[in-house]
């Protein structure tokens, strides 16, 4: 049987490593989003997240999965 | 030199720049890196993106949209518009933006430049027919 501070050692490694997976993934999402600039140089930020870039990030990723 | 070798261009000088495309202010293609059906799917696939976004603009009250950047993890889609004409591009992923749209707005300058260019009149040794 493992000894006890060998099994603490363990799971706290295990909960690192699951929460430092979690965090990269909210990262990656994160980084979708749709910028909009205008003419008057104004500009939009959507984030991946927000239902209005959703349809324009499915048209985007239609355009990158062309062969 | 015409619009197909300013996008040879293009590419050469930016790595990121995967497909480009061309369209004149009526929504045709002007020139495309990619070739045959490929181009014509994707110039209308970049018209659709690109009405979705204006109506994206219009409906938070922005003036006349100049230029986008759809971000997503499989990489960008760029598009610019100027003059008339619109270029869009893909690219990798986490490209450098400002210069992405500096190569893209670079492209499309040269190409208007090309189009004035065919536009004008020749201008022939001239003489007064009358003298």
């Amino acid at each position: 049987m493992l000894p006890r501070r060998l099994l603490v050692i363990l799971l706290l490694a295990t909960a690192v490593l699951a929460g430092s997976l979690v965090y990269r993934r909210r990262a990656m999402r994160q980084r979708e989003r749709v910028d909009l600039y205008a003419q008057d140089g104004s500009m939009v930020s959507m984030p991946g997240s927000s239902p209005d870039a959703a349809e324009l990030l499915w048209l985007a990723r239609e355009l990158l999965a062309q062969p | 030199m015409d619009a197909t070798q300013a996008l040879s261009d293009l590419k050469e000088i930016s790595s990121q720049v995967v497909d480009v495309v061309i369209l004149e202010p009526d929504g045709s293609m002007l020139a495309s890196t990619l070739g045959g059906e490929q181009a014509g799917r994707f110039a209308e696939r970049v018209t659709k993106l690109v009405a979705r976004a204006d109506s994206a603009r219009a409906v938070r009250g922005l003036p006349d949209l100049s230029q986008l950047e759809v971000a997503t993890l499989e990489g960008s889609v760029f598009a610019v518009r100027g003059g008339e004409r619109l270029i869009a591009a893909t690219t990798r992923p986490d490209p450098t933006v400002g210069l992405v749209f500096y190569d893209l707005k670079h492209c499309l300058r040269t190409v208007d430049e090309l189009a004035e260019q065919k536009a004008k009149p020749r201008r022939r040794g001239k003489t007064d027919a009358s003298a």
